[in-house]
């Protein structure tokens, strides 16, 4: 089974934000995540916070991590250059641990990339010194662990690149 | 209107237990009238975001009263923050609104729609639990801990006037509070 036919699935995304125990995730749901938002907002174990821009996840995160609680912030790759001056400002600026889930809309690994939104997502978390990893199949959740670690340790906000979009499973 | 500062200085009074998180004109005078800054984050370097840290910290510690003091041209930047707070519905939460209806850190250039929109309107419509809105000094000290009785979301726009010298203390930067208020939330036992 070649990558491009394995699927990406909600449950193992939740159940790796569990094993981390991952309190709140903040979020203003994508066209790709569909059915993790569906897994999430009856989850009972993890409080959805929504948002009506992305610009307000990341600092609803800082309150969240200054009140001692383990949030995430779920937004798309456009919602994250909307989220730019909160990401440098606050995230980056006072050194938030924080995991931010970033949808790569338009990553294509076998094609070419024609959407900017995904053109542009790289270079720019490369200008700006963040670390990344990327995520399109259930065979790669084990990286969230990995990026949360990197969170802890050296205080910084660490993206996760959601490649793929989830499917049902 | 209201002397800005004295505005400040009531609320100050009524601080209590809160945590407060200042931004724009207000951080700039909070710490010099504040005798509990441990307890104060001055958000100096990203402009509009006081409201949405406030509510992450009131849905973190829904124990502790959280009290921001936003100022006008930073809540119109964030006016979609009215909705996320007023549907998340903290009860510990109390947000002032500083309104001068210029921007007061850069050479207090006026406001788009100074005089024609309203704060307390906006956030009703949102679905805040309580709004008030105050030009009158005596009236507001009066009626300030009445209002933090309350359970929220509750909005309190004052309607001020920036006026006399200000306090000569440097607000702290953001990256350099932040650290010190997390330890004071942290040794706060959860009520």
């Amino acid at each position: 089974m070649t990558t491009s036919e394995k699927i990406l699935t909600p449950t193992s995304i939740l159940d790796e934000l569990k094993k981390l125990g991952v309190t709140h995730i903040v979020w203003l749901p994508d066209t790709e995540s569909r059915f993790l938002y569906d897994a999430v907002s009856t989850d009972p174990d993890i409080k959805l916070v929504p948002v009506c821009r992305e610009g307000e996840a990341i600092p609803i995160a800082m309150g969240l991590i200054l009140a001692g609680q383990k949030p995430v912030c779920m937004i798309q790759s456009t919602g994250f250059y909307e989220s730019g001056d909160a990401v440098r400002g606050l995230a980056l600026d006072v050194g938030l641990p924080l995991l931010i889930f970033i949808g790569y809309r338009g990553f294509k690994r076998d094609g070419p990339i024609v959407d900017s939104a995904a053109t542009y997502l790289e270079p720019v978390l490369g200008a700006w010194g963040m670390e990344y990893h990327l995520v399109e199949t259930d065979e790669d959740v084990g990286r969230i662990s990995v990026a949360y670690a990197e969170t802890q340790e050296k205080s910084k906000p660490v993206a996760v690149l959601i490649g793929a979009e989830y499917q049902q499973g | 209107m209201i002397p800005g500062i004295e505005a400040l200085k009531i609320i100050s009074r009524n601080q209590g237990d809160s945590v407060m998180i200042t931004t724009e004109t207000p951080y700039t005078v909070w710490d010099s009238i504040s005798e509990r800054r441990e307890f104060h984050l001055p958000l100096i370097n990203s402009m509009s975001k006081a409201s949405s840290i406030g509510l992450g910290l009131a849905l973190g510690r829904p124990d502790l009263k959280v009290q921001v003091v936003d100022s006008d041209g930073s809540l119109l930047m964030n006016l979609g923050s009215l909705v996320t707070i007023a549907n998340m519905a903290p009860e510990n939460f109390v947000h002032f609104v500083y309104q001068n209806n210029v921007y007061g850190l850069s050479g207090a250039q006026p406001l788009p729609g100074a005089g024609k929109f309203s704060f307390t309107g906006m956030a009703e419509a949102a679905g805040y639990t309580n709004v008030f809105e105050f030009d009158e000094l005596e009236e507001f000290a009066l009626t300030l801990p009445e209002i933090l009785e309350k359970p929220g979301p509750t909005l309190v726009c004052l309607m001020v006037e920036d006026s006399g010298p200000k306090p000569n203390i440097p607000p702290r930067m953001t990256k350099h509070a932040y650290p010190e208020v997390r330890d004071a939330i942290a040794g706060m036992p959860k009520g």
